[in-house]
């Protein structure tokens, strides 16, 4: 394609072709330290004119790759870098068959992984990103990817991608220089990325051993709750995108994990009440 | 350069890949991707050295062909359990049948819907033993239902509801509106007996049916796996008595076309009178090869061609006209 780019987040390769510079020289921007991938990648995404004269006229962004959904909503230009993001996420969500995908924040330290999975708006992701400013290493606000044959977590760390409150939560804890590009009226509201750390991204190769599954909850009184390995397999599999295709080797891969990982549900009226909450369960890990 | 060629010498000749730098790989490998040829590329390449990077794609397209081959098994033996009470006979088509038949086609192939072809005297019971079972319609709309039973050679797809899975149950190989006419009765007399009692079609008539949904139907869409699927079966089944069975069916044309095509893209060994191109037959290589090293489509005319082509096939000039009329309508409401 005319404009083009290759990124290497984790294990993951992509290459990113687009018809405008300008998504192009976002992605540059937000993944610059960031080594260039080598060798052939993993997928494509495409970001293209839903018709040749939308490149020009009232110009909107339609995601493609080698994974699409049919029935995509376009994005408007100025929004290409979401729309990149978008992609990437459905390349591995529908594609990836080498691990089992949590949609999961994680952190890791001493190389155990703390994985933290919920809705949107459930506060994962600035929770993973304010830890990552407390000695945490940032392993992935999208995506936790566990290893079929050993159970390890691998690490996904794209540029964290905030919305709305979160960002000026963020921008609390890490300086602006951080921060992508502000994107104002997109489908989720204001959204800005916040760039990995130079730890998050030095050491993205290295896997991890889960210590800690966590279900926070933010905006509600603060509580602590232990699950049971039954309830995290069935919430876990719901926050897959491929337990089902994955077979007999997702269902193995996610009981063991389930079984010998401890799970608390959190609750949390504020990130800071969550840091300490964190830190206290971590502690009492055996 | 160009991927979709790299693909089509690599699928006849895995070799060919050695000499390619990595851009090329790219190309070639996205380009398999849209054309569903990822799994069938990967178990192509097994055992090939191949760079590393390549290595970890074709993995993970190895795995997600075994998936796609089991979940296929699947739901054919739910369609077997479905229809066991009603003693008739259930023949397997296309990428399902390959598989469950062991066959060189089924290797790596991705594969979507359940196709079955079921005699026509039985569709309504078929019809009510699969909604029993749980299968739903797919299409509400009354134009559309009323046209596939009106004039297609399938009921209207049924999925089902909690395994999400589409089921397309042919009576015959190609709609009642297509010139040709297969023999119906003859594609299931002399269809073969899998182990669990489904069936498939016969050695030649899986090659007949294969070129008839390749070039007598459709807008040759994912032509690329479906010649591959012919370049396989032919391999398997040889070409002894296939154009006079092809003639019985109406389909002489079609697969001698085929045949054509396979030699020419794949150097499937066929007749001697098979292995120049026709004209028109550059045609439809040209429209098979239109895809690019990203992924996308090209040949936009060509491609507008074979869309208008099809539905010519499938409807005397009348009755496309009132077909227009109606999606256009809709399509303003």
């Amino acid at each position: 394609m005319r404009h083009a780019i290759g990124l290497k987040i984790g294990p993951v390769a992509f290459r990113v072709g687009s018809d405008w510079a300008g998504p192009i020289a976002a992605l540059a921007d937000l993944y610059r330290d960031y080594p260039p991938p080598t060798g052939v990648p993993d997928y494509t995404v495409r970001l293209e004119a839903a018709r040749p004269w939308r490149r020009w006229i009232r110009p909107s962004v339609t995601v493609r790759g080698d994974h699409m959904l049919p029935d995509a909503l376009p994005l408007d230009l100025a929004h290409g870098v979401l729309a990149a993001e978008i992609g990437m996420n459905l390349q591995l969500a529908l594609g990836e068959r080498r691990w089992l995908l949590l949609h999961a924040s994680s952190v890791e330290r001493d190389g155990r992984a703390l994985i933290m999975s919920g809705e949107s708006g459930s506060g994962k992701s600035t929770l993973a990103a304010v830890l990552a400013t407390r000695g945490w290493r940032l392993m992935g606000d999208e995506f936790a990817l566990i290893d079929l044959a050993t159970g390890a977590a691998r690490a996904f760390p794209r540029a964290t991608s905030l919305k709305n409150g979160a960002i000026d939560e963020m921008l609390r804890h890490v300086p602006d220089a951080r921060f992508g590009a502000a994107l104002t009226g997109t489908p989720k509201g204001r959204l800005r990325h916040l760039r990995p750390d130079a730890q998050a991204i030095a050491r993205m190769d290295a896997p991890a051993i889960p210590a800690l599954i966590l279900f926070p909850q933010f905006g509600r009184p603060e509580a602590a709750e232990a699950m049971g390995p039954a309830e995290t397999f069935v919430r876990l599999t719901q926050a897959s995108t491929n337990y089902v295709p994955l077979g007999r080797a997702g269902y193995d891969a996610l009981t063991r994990l389930v079984t010998a990982v401890p799970t608390v549900a959190v609750d949390y009226p504020d990130t800071d009440t969550a840091v300490g909450m964190v830190e206290q369960l971590w502690a009492a890990l055996p | 350069m160009n991927a979709a060629r790299d693909l089509v010498a690599v699928l006849a000749d895995p070799a060919q890949a050695a000499a390619f730098d990595d851009p090329r790989w790219t190309g070639m490998l996205c380009a398999a991707v849209a054309e569903r040829l990822a799994g069938t590329l990967a178990e192509r390449l097994a055992g090939v050295a191949v760079p590393d990077t390549v290595a970890a794609w074709r993995d993970n397209a190895a795995v997600q062909a075994a998936q796609e081959r089991r979940s296929a098994l699947w739901e054919a033996e739910m369609a077997r359990r479905a229809l066991a009470p009603l003693g008739v006979p259930v023949v397997l088509l296309k990428g399902t049948a390959y598989v469950a038949g062991g066959l060189a086609a089924g290797r790596g192939r991705s594969i979507g819907d359940l196709d079955i072809l079921v005699p026509r005297a039985k569709l309504d019971a078929v019809e009510a033993a699969l909604l029993a079972a749980g299968w739903e319609w797919v299409k509400p709309d009354p134009y559309d239902d009323a046209y596939y039973r009106q004039w297609m050679h399938e009921l209207p797809p049924l999925i089902h509801a909690s395994r999400d899975r589409m089921i397309d149950v042919h009576h015959t190989i190609l709609p009642p509106t297509a010139r040709p006419t297969p023999d119906a009765d003859l594609l299931i007399a002399d269809s073969v007996p899998l182990p669990d009692g489904l069936r498939m079609l016969c050695a030649d008539d899986r090659i007949v049916h294969a070129a008839a949904h390749l070039l007598a139907d459709g807008d040759m869409a994912g032509g690329l796996r479906n010649l591959w699927d012919i370049h396989c079966l032919i391999g398997e089944a040889g070409t002894d008595k296939l154009a006079a069975r092809a003639a019985r069916h109406g389909l002489g044309p079609a697969v001698a076309r085929a045949g054509r095509l396979a030699h020419a893209l794949y150097g499937t060994d066929v007749p001697v009178t098979w292995r120049r191109l026709t004209v028109a037959d550059r045609l439809f290589r040209r429209r098979m090869l239109a895809v690019d090293g990203w992924g996308r489509d090209v040949r936009r005319g060509t491609r507008f061609a074979f869309y208008v082509r099809s539905h010519w096939l499938r409807m005397p000039p009348l009755m496309l006209a009132r077909h227009l009329w109606v999606k256009w309508r809709r399509g303003k409401q």
